[in-house]
């Protein structure tokens, strides 16, 4: 339901082009294991966390279960959908909502939208991301 | 499992925080408000009375929980039979050794290549003393039990961020953290800056205890001294005849201590989980499961992914393929139905249960991360060079840990260890994410920072991502947020004819024990409904 209510907020999501700024994340003191992702880019999420399942080319995997494939996948037409599963996950697919900040969250979202065979326009903004926490 | 979930502040590190600032005691009771540190209630062999009247089960899984259930129910009079996915029996009760050959997700297949007698447990791998289930069945079945070593005095804690990334010994953080923390607190308490006034008698109780655990002197001061080298380790031991002098060793720094973070690493052997005594199988973890499997093993049939799961008033009907031999889906029929299988999975199968085991399935079924690499070296460099034997060093490095074997010290022969083991938070991710040659690289690079010996002594590896197995989609349940209280008395529930089991089903995620008691209950009440015919 949560989802639901926050992927219908979100018809602002599509936005303007233009490539995401990069941040650098909060400093960690040395004594707080690290709770963040390292990479910023979205090629760099990409292969650090979501190529742990979606697998490296996109493709997904089936077994006794199935992590579906990103690849020319209409799904990602509208940039809220992923931006939902990524935060707040689905089923099998947790969520990385703490893991990832607003920023990393856009970058990997138009990443995969830009890639493995999909062509969707309209740039992702760390502030989409935001108002669908 | 050391989790270490995303949150900014976790429940590990919450616990840790409390271990450290209040003591185990505090500690205890606030792992045991968070759902944790239950004692296993496990009060022997069950008994299934009364007779079931040649009704049949369908158990689904034959991981321990699966296993367990055949096992009980034919011994109660039970029609028992079982659909396993894979070609091997128990689950992630699981043992690599050298020749054995397993396809991750993603289509890359390893072969173990260590030298015979050596192994990892990619899954659970050590047994508390109050997993009463677990212990119970493994001395049923003959399965031998050594002592698995948490705790290693002698182990290294290791901060790329601390003393220049060179790792101390655990006793050395131990012995200058308690020391540390006894004098200020004492100090604090003769100047009456407590938050609350002690008595006399009471501030001298007090004082007196901190003097003794911190090993404080007569000013209630931590500094270096015999006292404090007993505790922490000398710069050379106490020795014979003339070489016979020890030479003291100078405590850490308090405050670069505490921001090193390096206390971590007290943490884990203070929580019941993990307090001593633990076990491991004589071999590997999979003793268990191979005798399980000589006990029901003939029930079951391997290769067998099941596709659907149908129940009627007559009973239930799974559909599921031949992964081997391909062909036509088949189906099977029982009267009940068992189903062990993970929630990862089940929430991919068609089933036909009600709406509120149905929502649990799908709230539940998203999994932890975890990632275990098994190193193999001509030798075992860190009993012979660095005098540990068995243990965990720590490190904030993505591997998170390495474990020394508890078993063959002194060896003169090869050794394996367990080289990365990060749960949950980006480490685990990370891992998962590589390739299973590039997790075995960073494994060796990683653990050069703490043994410099790696690059020399390295043979082989071999390593496992729980996202990337085929059969779990992750390693274990991970109830986030409210799902426990919102989904899980529903997912216990005997929907019809179909009941759930597995750790998952389990206040012990991830531990055998969990999914051991967990089947127990469920085969216990489906009994009862069964023969009271309610």
């Amino acid at each position: 339901m949560r989802t639901q209510c926050k992927l219908a907020a979100s018809g602002m999501v599509i936005a303007l082009a233009g490539a995401a700024i990069a941040q650098t994340a909060a400093p960690r003191p040395p004594y707080i294991l690290p709770t963040q992702v390292a990479a910023r880019d979205g090629a760099g999420v990409y292969r650090e966390v979501c190529a742990a399942c979606h697998m490296p080319d996109g493709k997904g995997a089936i077994g006794a279960g199935a992590y579906p494939a990103l690849t020319n996948n209409e799904k990602l037409e509208v940039a809220g959908y992923p931006i939902a599963l990524i935060l707040n996950g689905q089923r099998a697919m947790p969520g990385f909502g703490r893991m990832l900040d607003d920023q990393q969250v856009a970058a990997v979202t138009a990443y995969i939208r830009t890639n493995f065979g999909n062509r969707f326009t309209g740039a992702v903004r760390a502030d989409d991301v935001k108002t669908m926490r | 499992m050391d989790d270490e979930s995303a949150a900014p502040q976790t429940r590990r590190d919450l616990l840790a925080m409390i271990g450290t600032v209040a003591g185990g005691a505090v500690m205890y009771q606030a792992m045991t408000s968070l759902g944790h540190a239950e004692e296993s209630p496990y009060t022997g062999p069950i008994r299934l009375e009364g007779d079931p009247r040649g009704a049949s089960v369908l158990i689904l899984g034959a991981g321990l929980a699966g296993m367990v259930a055949a096992l009980e129910l034919r011994k109660a009079g039970y029609q028992v039979q079982v659909l396993e996915y894979q070609d091997r029996l128990g689950g992630r009760n699981w043992t690599l050794r050298g020749g054995d050959t397993f396809t991750e997700l993603g289509g890359e297949t390893q072969t173990c290549r260590f030298d015979p007698g050596l192994y990892i447990n990619p899954g659970p791998w050590r047994v508390p003393y109050h997993h009463h289930g677990f212990l119970d069945y493994a001395k049923r079945l003959g399965v031998r039990l050594e002592p698995f070593v948490q705790v290693n005095h002698n182990a290294y804690a290791h901060s790329a961020n601390a003393y220049g990334g060179k790792p101390k010994r655990f006793r050395e953080v131990q012995a200058d953290f308690i020391g540390n923390v006894a004098e200020m607190l004492a100090k604090a308490a003769n100047q009456d800056k407590l938050d609350q006034p002690l008595s006399k008698d009471d501030k001298d109780a007090l004082l007196a205890a901190l003097r003794s655990w911190g090993a404080l002197d007569g000013n209630y001061t931590y500094r270096e001294s015999l006292a404090t080298s007993d505790r922490r380790g000398f710069e050379r031991d106490p020795g014979g005849g003339l070489a016979g002098p020890p030479q003291t060793s100078k405590p850490l720094e308090r405050n670069e201590l505490m921001r090193s973070g390096l206390w971590r690493t007290l943490i884990t052997g203070m929580v019941h989980e993990f307090q001593t005594t633990i076990f491991q199988p004589v071999g590997g973890m999979d003793m268990l499961g191979k005798a399980l499997a000589r006990e029901v093993g003939g029930l079951v049939r391997m290769n067998a992914k099941v596709t659907k799961i149908h129940q009627d008033p007559s009973g239930v009907t799974v559909t599921y393929t031949d992964t081997k031999a391909g062909g036509a889906p088949q189906t099977t029929k029982a009267d009940w139905c068992l189903c062990t299988i993970p929630l990862s999975i089940l929430s991919q199968i068609e089933i036909n249960v009600g709406s509120k085991m149905a929502a649990g399935i799908d709230a539940a079924s998203a999994y932890d991360a975890s990632v275990k690499v098994g190193l193999q070296f001509r030798r075992r460099f860190w009993e012979q060079d660095d005098a540990i034997f068995g243990g965990i060093s720590t490190t904030d490095l993505p591997i998170r840990q390495i474990s020394y074997p508890s078993s063959d010290f002194f060896s003169d022969g090869k050794g394996v260890l367990l080289g990365a083991y990060p749960y949950n938070g980006p480490a685990a991710y990370l891992l998962s994410a590589m390739s299973a040659e590039q997790r075995v690289r960073k494994a060796v690079e990683d653990g050069s920072k703490i043994h410099p010996q790696y690059p020399q002594e390295f043979e082989n590896g071999v390593s496992v991502a729980w996202h990337r197995i085929p059969w779990t989609l992750g390693c274990a349940a991970s109830w986030p947020g409210e799902t426990r209280k919102q989904h899980y008395a529903d997912l216990c529930a005997i929907d019809g004819r179909i009941a759930l089991a597995g750790e998952h089903l389990s206040y012990l995620p991830a531990w055998q024990e969990g999914a051991i008691l967990s089947s127990l209950d469920a085969i216990t009440r489906l009994h009862k409904r069964i023969v009271g015919g309610n």
